[in-house]
């Protein structure tokens, strides 16, 4: 299932070239025609219905945290 | 009690959730092959993460989790509905909305061919690390699988690619290169049934 392992945030470049010794790396035909693919869908962007959900579940939870507040502010 | 911690926490959670969506669609889209399917596999686990927050720890690595739910949930769907749902023979069969300007059209559509042509577990592995950025450590974790399978199953698919891409790059298959181009789609339509 999920781990929920330490590992450093550093994944935050778009498109990281894996280690250069697995004929991925970023001079490589293989490596770079992936990352092409891959990103062509990155640039895409996101759907508006998944920014919807998003926002959703942000003011849900936001509604029922005051109310818990609420009721649990004396 | 609501922990200060928590509300602290929420805003910011949802942040690290926006900035990793592209690149979750862009593997959901690898592993279903198509966009509707892979939209509905983003919301899916979008839902999934959203619950379970409580579970993450702010200052891990936000992207493996996520991508360990997709996966956890796109494969427990297919068990469920079966074939359905991989019909598509995976890996980006649709034609991209975006084309990468590096490339012409030819290079991209023997490239999703031979992607195609991979088993699952490798095509899975040689993006994760080739493409999402992702460790050996992270992508074996995300796999549920020992790290030195992981870097087995991307030197056996890289070394494939290579052979595929070679043999297609000598178009000694068809008459020339419009038809080589015409079979291929219609090769990856018929995939997609």
């Amino acid at each position: 299932m999920v781990k929920d392992k330490p590992v450093s945030q550093q994944q935050r470049a778009r498109v990281q070239a894996g280690p250069s010794d697995d004929g991925l790396g970023p001079n490589t035909d293989i490596g770079s025609r992936l990352r092409a693919l891959y990103g062509s869908v990155q640039d895409e962007g996101v759907p508006d219905q998944l920014l919807d959900l998003l926002e959703k579940l942000d003011s849900a939870e936001a509604a029922q945290k005051s109310n818990t507040g609420a009721q649990n502010g004396q | 009690m609501v922990s200060e911690a928590t509300d602290v926490q929420a805003p910011s959670f949802k942040r690290e959730m926006l900035a990793t969506l592209p690149s979750l669609r862009a593997f959901a889209v690898s592993l279903t092959g198509k966009h509707d399917k892979a939209d509905d596999l983003v919301q899916d686990t979008v839902m999934k993460a959203w619950a379970k927050q409580t579970s993450f720890e702010m200052g891990t690595n936000i992207k493996a989790w996520l991508f360990t739910i997709l996966r956890n949930e796109f494969y427990s769907q297919m068990r469920k509905r079966g074939r359905e749902v991989q019909d598509s023979d995976g890996a980006f069969t649709e034609r991209l909305s975006v084309h990468p300007p590096q490339y012409g059209a030819m290079d991209m559509i023997d490239f999703k061919a031979a992607l195609s042509k991979l088993p699952d577990d490798q095509r899975e592995a040689v993006i994760l690390i080739g493409a999402s950025g992702f460790s050996y450590e992270d992508a074996a974790a995300i796999c549920n699988c020992a790290v030195g399978t992981m870097k087995s199953r991307v030197s056996r698919a890289r070394i494939r690619l290579q052979d595929l891409l070679k043999v297609s790059g000598e178009a000694d298959y068809g008459p020339d290169a419009v038809s080589t181009q015409v079979t291929t789609q219609t090769l990856s339509i018929g995939q997609g049934r």
